[in-house]
Parts: structure tokens; sequence; C-alpha cells
């Protein structure tokens, strides 16, 4: 698997090659605590393009840095990274990554073709408002990935369900694919269910959702 | 990577009534380098301050050491990305409040009276409610966020306006990878910085150059982090953190200008009168803006040892 290293910040991130390909491109994220997968997921194994997977700061062959500050929107700007360096792709988001995944779909709408959310450590955050424990500390210093602040702060992370649907409102305007987003995960977390609820917003397998993509490529 | 050379300059910047930091050293706040400065003697009892964001420690320099003279050992620290602390890799509200906590634990276990202005109030203010036991009493310089000061907009115009922030605040984000603050003279950097406060004089805004910027060969610079920027956006709300303030339960004092202006929170007091504690206080200066400690040095020194009490 080789691997791209770009620069978010004081981050420096690896951006995988999961597979290569010739057609669109399909980003995966990772859910919190993973990295990139050696193999594309099952669900990815039809995808005729190349598929690229991202090590969020703290995670896989990533910067850790010192003294966590882990944020969602900070997550978003290592996705974003990667985005600017692929051009445009299709995201296969899990867990934490699926939400990132929304993010990126609104933030970025006209370069995110098409959002596929699915099940994956760290899809729950840290519930639609704050919570009693503003001040916490991880259990452990040790260094290496998965960086402990991370998993401690993207656990907790506020999600609330308007804000989410700022995003959502921002990809169905402006998203070239035919459906900008699709909840395949079980899960549903309140951000989640909103999410879901709104009109434009899919509910299907990951795999069929991610066919209906790439076809929408290769009919141009 | 620490800017730590701040035993510089040849000599001291003056202003009057400025008194520079008597002690400055360096903590381990988790793996961020955080600096630490105390004014008055060693051996006084302490009153932890806070700074606003895009500020640091030493813009204390005259109003903390008139605490000092009334017995008080004034305990500060530049915020992670600020002043003389480390630039991070990352930034957020749960960070600060874990280095200031750091701060805390190096003073000592007993409680403190805090006082924090602007961001420096709000972390105050969430420090306070997650540790009670570390906090004995609170004075809040304009650090209050409500949302009286977001703009009353349509919601299609709130989503309109966010994405402009967001795709703004990722094209930052692309772009400071290798970013560095442009250079100026001490005239140029006072200039810029009284564009944002325009209260304050210029002879106080050059003093701040100096000690708060550092001088290369291409000229001077602000210490702060190049990658930080105002504005941003996320999932946090202003009501959140004002509602930290009826939950306190140590004596508290809120302090509110009348004068609006471009870096003040825009809090009414009415916004905060009723959501004050029992024991609670506000106290509003007249023709003051958002940096009270500043405008206003000895008025907020009188106020705020009055409302601690004799220094124990």
């Amino acid at each position: 698997m080789t691997a791209v290293h770009l620069h978010h910040g004081r981050s420096t991130l690896a951006l995988h090659l999961v597979r290569d390909g010739d057609g669109p491109t399909l980003l995966l994220l990772h859910g919190l605590g993973e990295h990139t997968p050696a193999e594309p997921p099952a669900a990815a194994h039809a995808w005729p393009g190349p598929v690229w997977g991202l090590d969020f700061t703290g995670h896989g062959e990533s910067t850790i840095p010192g003294g966590g500050g882990y944020t969602a929107e900070m997550l978003l700007g290592d996705a974003d990274a990667a985005l600017g360096h692929l051009g445009s792709a299709t995201v296969l988001g899990r867990g934490l990554g699926a939400y990132i995944a929304l993010l990126l779909s609104g933030a970025r709408a006209a370069q995110v073709a098409g959002a596929v959310l699915v099940d994956g450590p760290g899809i729950n955050g840290g519930g639609s408002g704050p919570t009693g424990a503003a001040l916490a500390r991880p259990a452990t210093d040790q260094a290496g990935a998965p960086d402990p602040f991370a998993l401690l702060e993207l656990a907790r992370d506020v999600r609330p369900p308007d804000y989410a649907m700022t995003f959502v409102h921002l990809a169905l305007a402006g998203s070239p694919a035919a459906d900008p987003i699709t909840v395949a995960a079980m899960a549903r977390p309140d951000w989640l269910v909103a999410v879901r609820a709104a009109p434009g917003v899919v509910e299907a397998d990951a795999a069929p959702a991610l066919e209906a993509l790439a076809a929408m490529h290769s009919s141009g | 990577m620490p800017p730590t050379d701040f035993a510089s300059a040849p000599t001291d910047p003056a202003f009057p009534g400025a008194v520079r930091p008597h002690r400055r050293r360096t903590i381990d706040a988790h793996g961020v380098a955080v600096s630490m400065v105390e004014w008055g003697d060693e051996s006084s009892p302490p009153v932890v301050f806070a700074h606003g964001g895009f500020d640091f420690a030493e813009t204390f320099n005259v109003f903390a050491p008139l605490l000092a003279a009334r017995g008080w050992r004034v305990v500060s620290w530049d915020h992670r990305g600020h002043g003389h602390s480390e630039w991070a890799t990352l930034y957020s509200v749960e960070a600060d409040l874990r280095d200031a906590m750091a701060v805390l634990d190096h003073v000592g276990p007993a409680p403190v009276p805090m006082v924090g202005h602007s961001k420096g109030g709000a972390i105050s203010l969430h420090l306070a409610d997650a540790a009670p036991h570390r906090i004995r009493s609170l004075v809040n310089l304009d650090g209050i966020p409500s949302r009286s000061s977001l703009p009353d907009i349509a919601e299609h115009e709130r989503t309109r306006m966010l994405a402009s922030e967001i795709s703004g605040w990722l094209d930052h984000r692309r772009s400071v990878s290798n970013k560095a603050r442009r250079p100026g003279t001490v005239a140029e950097l006072a200039e810029r910085r009284g564009r944002m406060n325009p209260r304050l004089s210029p002879e106080w805004l050059r003093y701040l150059v100096q000690v708060g910027g550092r001088e290369d060969a291409d000229g001077w610079r602000w210490r702060i982090d190049p990658t930080l920027r105002m504005g941003g956006f996320g999932p946090w709300r202003p009501e959140w953190t004002i509602l930290r303030v009826p939950a306190l339960g140590m004596p508290f004092l809120a302090v509110l200008g009348t004068e609006t202006e471009v870096m003040g929170w825009g809090t009414r007091p009415a916004d905060v009168a009723r959501h004050l504690p029992p024991q609670g206080r506000m106290a509003v200066i007249d023709g003051v803006g958002h940096f009270l400690h500043i405008e206003a040095p000895h008025a907020m020194a009188d106020l705020i040892a009055d409302f601690l009490g004799a220094p124990r």
C-alpha cells in the first residue's frame, strides 16, 4: 500500500492508496481509534476507481500531537486536506469518519460526489449537548497511535442535530450526486436520526449505494 | 515549537505603571509547554488571572502589579499558542481547560481566587463549573458570551453565512502549514492591533508589541501561533456557557463596560443579571469598553481587591 503525506497545520497526514483503479475516486474515513484498512471494505469491492484512505491526526501513520485538543472540525480540516489532494471524491465514512464525511459533504459540497455513512467506532460522539465532565484527562499518557487524547475527546464531542443539519442542507444544495447522503448505519444517535429524517437523505446498504454512486460517474 | 527567547530584549520597554512579571517558568501541560508568570512576593497568597483570546499574560503588566501591591501573588499563564507558550497542533476549549488546570495544579491544591478576561473569563467559568473545589471566588471581565451577541437573521441566511465561514476556515486551514506572521515595525504592529482595539492608546499598543512580539532580522512579529484565526465555527452554543453562571456556588463578580466595540462580546447587563446566582454580583462600568483592566486599571484593581477581601 503506497501513501502520500499531506500537511494540515502542524499535522502530517498519511493518505494511503488502498487499491488503484480507473474511474472515480473513493475516499475512506476510518472510525475512532482505527486506521486505514489494508484492503477496501467489502462494500467497496466493486468500486471501479482508486480507493484512498486517510489516517486522521492521532491515528495510524499520521502525526500524534502533544496535549490533545481534538475537535470534529479539526478532523474536517484533515479530510479537506485529502480532498484537496484528490480533487473530488465519493466518501465512505465509518463511525467517527461517518460524522466527518457528513461535515465534509456539506463544507465542500461541490467536490464530494456522495457520502455514505456506515457503523463504526465513534459514531455516537458525546451527545447533543454539553456533558457534565468538561475537564477530562486520558487514563494514560502513553505515546503512540491511536492517541489517548483522541480516544477521549472525540468520544465526547457534542453533535447537536441542528448543527449536523446545517451540513445536510449544504450538501443537498451543492452536491453533484443525485443522492448526496446515504445513511447505511444501523446506529441512530440524535444527530443521525435528524440526518436520516431530512427529505433528500436516503437509507440504503453501503454496497448498492456505492454502486449507484459509481454508476452516476460512468454515465457522466 | 515554542518561542522561548523571551529574555532577548536588550532593554525592557517602558509604559507608565507597567511591570514585567517578576518570575517566568515553563510547565509541561500533558505534552504542551505552557509559560507561567508571577507578580508579587513569592510567599503571598495566590490569585490566578486568565487572559483573553489573541492576548497574552503580559497584557496584565499594569493591572497585575496593582493587585501585587495589595499583598497578592498574581499568577497567570500564556494560553497554548499565545505569548511564550508552545504553538500546539490542536486547539480547543477542552484543551485550554486542561492547560488551565495544569497551572492551578502547579500553584497548589488549595482553592484559589480566579480573574478571567474575555476568553479567559469563559475558561474560568467552565473551570469553576467542572472543578468548583479548586476555585474559591471568581471574577469575570466581559467574558460571558450571550445569545444576543449573535445577529438575528433568518435560518436560510444563517446557513449561507455558515457556508462561507466554513469554506473560509477550511481555505485558511489549507494554507497554514508554513504560515508566518507578517513582520513590521513596532509602530506598524501597534497600528494593526489598534484597528481591533480602537479604545486602547497608541503608547500602550506600542508597549504591547515590545512585550508580546519578537524582533527578527526582517522586523517584529506577534508571538501568537500564526495558524490561529479569529472566528471559526463549531457546535457550541453561547447559551451553554452563560448557563454555567447560575450554577456557580462560589462568590462571583461579573464586570461589564458600557461601551460596545469590535472585540467585545456584546453581552448586555440584563443578560448577565438574570443569570446571576444568589451570591453573585454585577458591576457595570460607565465609559469603558471590552478591555476593562487596561482602560481602567486602578478602578478595576480597587473593585476586585474589595471583592476578594484581604489576601489569604
